[in-house]
């Protein structure tokens, strides 16, 4: 019988005892799921910020396809990277499945339209207010980018994080191009879909928990440093 | 009279600009001729296209029809708008970041490094001593005084302002028309909308008056207010509602 | 933040990340299925491979359907899974250039400890079978096309059973889950003794049938085709293939216990 405190004490016991694998799984949760989103906001930050500066034909399909993409079944877009990467595939010259760049790769596809489709809004936002004295200060669109995403910082380091939460929290993706290979692609929620399906529920619970105090601290670290700065700086 | 330290300023025409935006007539084709260093004030009812016209003239919005025309070289412009537009960081940073983005700042000061160039200017409008605090949370006139050490920067011959102390309490009024004049004094052509009539006596050399989507009159400030040509001018200056 | 502040934090994630982008180099691509990963039996074994040949495997486990495809795809250098009938066409289809004996693990079938079928009496294991037909007591099936899956339902058929109806409930999932649902409605299941063995909540599931030849479950490896796919790495993936039938690889399988129990049978010819 499932009980909530097996789960808790095979937790505590897997800090505890600093389990090597257990490290060597959140390390590897981590620098996938950090790499996958400053891939991703390198791109969609400006990318945003174009389609808030920008009208052209076709820009509102754009916006409703990056809203759509927001919410890509991760197993799907797994699928799809299978199939590009695979050796039968387009890409697979780069003999790059089941290694953590696939996942990576895969991660940054789900995290991309998240941040673009926000990043849109805010900067929006900022530029009905600022277009024309920007205007007036002679700065073209293209050099009010940067300008309007500093500005916008507050606002994006809560979009990036929500790009972080979606990239930690899935596992359709990294498991079917990762192929959750025992120290080489093993992360953390793919570790819980194997424990699970070794009927070893305490366990997965566990990992789920540690899983979510590290995102929460990954948060808590975030919203300080947001605080700390908008205090020194309004 | 005034101390000339840049080349006369080039001369403003607008030939039959107008502006009619989604089947509305908000500015009817207008005419009129800048010319030489004046401080000239447009003044009207709301809603008349005062902030319309200014915004024409400077070049953020292009006219449905007509045209606007510099005579000469296009001058080096800046304008200061109603509510301050500053960037999220500090005063100083806010003024470092136009010399940045543009290549002209004032003769005087093109030879030192960005930082004193800044801060001179912080000096000049007497903001000195709020060079690290964050733009956003200082006070109305402060902000408006941080919006014009910036325009300083970027040694504009010709400065447009759209009611930059309707938000303001009288000190702070002061310290913003101090800043008008200095601009004015330094050679940069003035250009401002005021709904204050008591603003318009103290700073007008001539005036443009707006009424209804239309310009009725141009005239030289000690005309204007004793004599103005335009009967809704009168009604205006009497104090009289006028639509 | 001040642009200091912003460098650091960049150059720390930037750190973390590199780490991502590193690969071993002698290494192959294992694909082989949940059930056999489960068990623990690679844990066990590969370390003495890496050992003698300096070769790590990696492996990749999934559902049986989906192994066949990674290798027909090569997207792995070498194959290990439990059905022979598929692996046979496997190397007709020219994916393969050998099949070989491995190893057999053998399934059994747990249920309810009232027994309602009255199977635990059964001769046979389609004996079994059919009296759960019969009695129409829930029959738990994984459903997903996996070795396991394919097994139960040649014994279905082998025994003359259609198995439909509300009875037999078909679930799409791993060994594990499906275990668990069947404890939960105290259903029978066919599972692998290994995952049997491991699992953790029986509840009120018991070992009532096993021991029929029938249930036995043979391992084969396949040796892939290089000229299908010539950027397999096929000379490690040979020396994998061969050190499964050595005496070596044979002794390791054999030495492999769960509780006691030994798990995985070698018979390699």
């Amino acid at each position: 019988m499932l009980t909530s405190d097996n789960a808790f004490g095979t937790a505590l016991a897997l800090i505890l005892t600093m389990d090597s694998a257990l490290i060597s799984i959140v390390m590897l949760s981590l620098q996938v799921s950090l790499t996958a989103v400053m891939a991703a906001s390198l791109i969609a930050l400006p990318l945003g910020a174009a389609l808030a500066l920008w009208r052209f034909p076709g820009h509102n399909a754009v916006i409703v396809a990056l809203n759509a993409l927001m919410g890509l079944p991760p197993v799907v877009a797994g699928l799809c990277v299978y199939l590009l990467l695979s050796r039968a595939g387009p890409l697979g010259e780069w003999g790059l499945l089941f290694t953590p760049t696939a996942m990576v790769v895969a991660q940054v596809i789900l995290v991309l339209p998240i941040i673009a489709a926000l990043t849109r809004q805010q900067v929006e936002a900022l530029y009905g207010e600022y277009a024309e004295q920007l205007n007036s200060l002679g700065l073209t669109r293209l050099r009010m980018i940067p300008t309007l995403l500093w500005d916008a910082r507050f606002g994006l380091i809560t979009v990036i994080l929500a790009g972080f939460g979606r990239a930690s929290a899935e596992v359709g993706a990294v498991m079917i191009v990762g192929g959750n290979i025992d120290g080489v692609t093993r992360v953390m929620t793919t570790s819980i879909v194997l424990e699970t399906s070794k009927g070893n529920l305490p366990m997965a619970l566990g990992l789920g928990i540690i899983l979510l105090a590290l995102v929460t601290l990954i948060n808590a670290i975030a919203h300080m440093i947001g605080e700390t700065a908008k205090r020194r700086l309004g | 009279m005034n101390a000339h330290h840049t080349p006369p300023v080039a001369t403003l025409e607008l030939d039959n600009v107008g502006f009619v935006h989604r089947g509305n007539t908000l500015l009817k084709p207008t005419t009129l001729r800048l010319s030489g260093c004046q401080r000239t004030l447009i003044m009207g009812p709301n809603g008349a296209g005062k902030s319309l016209l200014m915004r024409l003239a400077h070049g953020l919005l292009t006219p449905t029809s007509g045209t606007v025309r510099w005579q000469g070289d296009q001058p080096a412009q800046a304008m200061v708008f109603q509510r301050p537009v500053l960037l999220r960081r500090s005063a100083l940073d806010n003024l470092t970041y136009v010399l940045a983005i543009s290549k002209v700042a004032p003769p005087e000061l093109k030879a030192l490094p960005r930082k004193a160039q800044a801060m001179s200017a912080l000096e000049k409008f007497g903001l000195a001593h709020l060079a690290k605090r964050p733009a956003r949370v200082l006070s109305g006139g402060e902000q408006q005084r941080l919006a014009l050490a910036r325009a300083w920067l970027l040694n504009p011959q010709v400065l447009f302002l759209d009611e930059p102390t309707s938000a303001l309490d009288p000190a702070a009024i002061k310290a913003v028309e101090d800043a008008v004049l200095e601009f004015h004094h330094r050679g940069t052509r003035i250009i401002m909308t005021t709904h204050d009539l008591h603003q318009a006596r103290r700073l007008a050399d001539d005036v443009l008056f707006l009424h209804n989507n239309e310009l009725l009159e141009h005239t030289p400030a000690r005309h204007f207010f004793t004599a103005p040509t335009s009967r809704e001018a009168g009604a205006f200056i009497r104090g009289e509602l006028v639509w | 933040m001040n642009k200091t502040t912003a460098l650091l934090t960049a150059g720390a994630l930037g750190l973390t990340c590199s780490g991502t982008l590193m690969a071993a180099d002698d290494y192959i691509t294992l694909a082989s299925t949940t059930s056999t990963e489960n068990s623990g039996l690679f844990d066990a074994i590969i370390p003495t491979f890496t050992e003698k040949t300096g070769i790590e495997v990696h492996v990749v486990a999934v559902g049986t359907g989906q192994a066949f495809e990674i290798a027909r795809r090569g997207d792995a250098d070498s194959l290990l899974v439990h059905d022979t009938a598929g692996e046979e066409q496997f190397v007709a289809d020219g994916y393969a250039t050998e099949r070989l004996d491995v190893m057999y693990n053998d399934f059994v079938i747990v249920g309810p400890s009232s027994d309602p079928a009255g199977i635990s009496d059964s001769e046979t294991v389609i004996d079994a079978m059919q009296h759960i037909a019969e009695s129409e007591s829930p029959f738990a099936s994984r459903g997903d096309d996996s070795g396991t899956n394919r097994a139960e339902l040649r014994l279905w058929e082998d025994a003359g059973v259609t198995p439909q109806g509300e009875w037999y409930r078909e679930l799409g999932s791993g060994m594990g889950p499906t275990l668990n649902t069947a404890a939960g409605m105290d259903a029978y299941a066919m599972t692998d003794r290994a995952t049997w063995v491991a699992f953790d909540n029986p509840q009120d599931l018991t070992l009532l049938f096993e021991g029929d030849e029938a249930l036995f479950n043979q391992y084969g490896s396949l040796l892939l085709s290089a000229e299908r796919h010539p950027h397999l790495k096929h000379d490690l993936a040979a020396q994998w293939h061969e050190w499964l039938v050595s005496e070596q690889g044979q002794q390791a399988i054999a030495d492999f216990e769960v509780d006691g129990q030994q798990l995985f049978f070698p018979n390699a010819e």
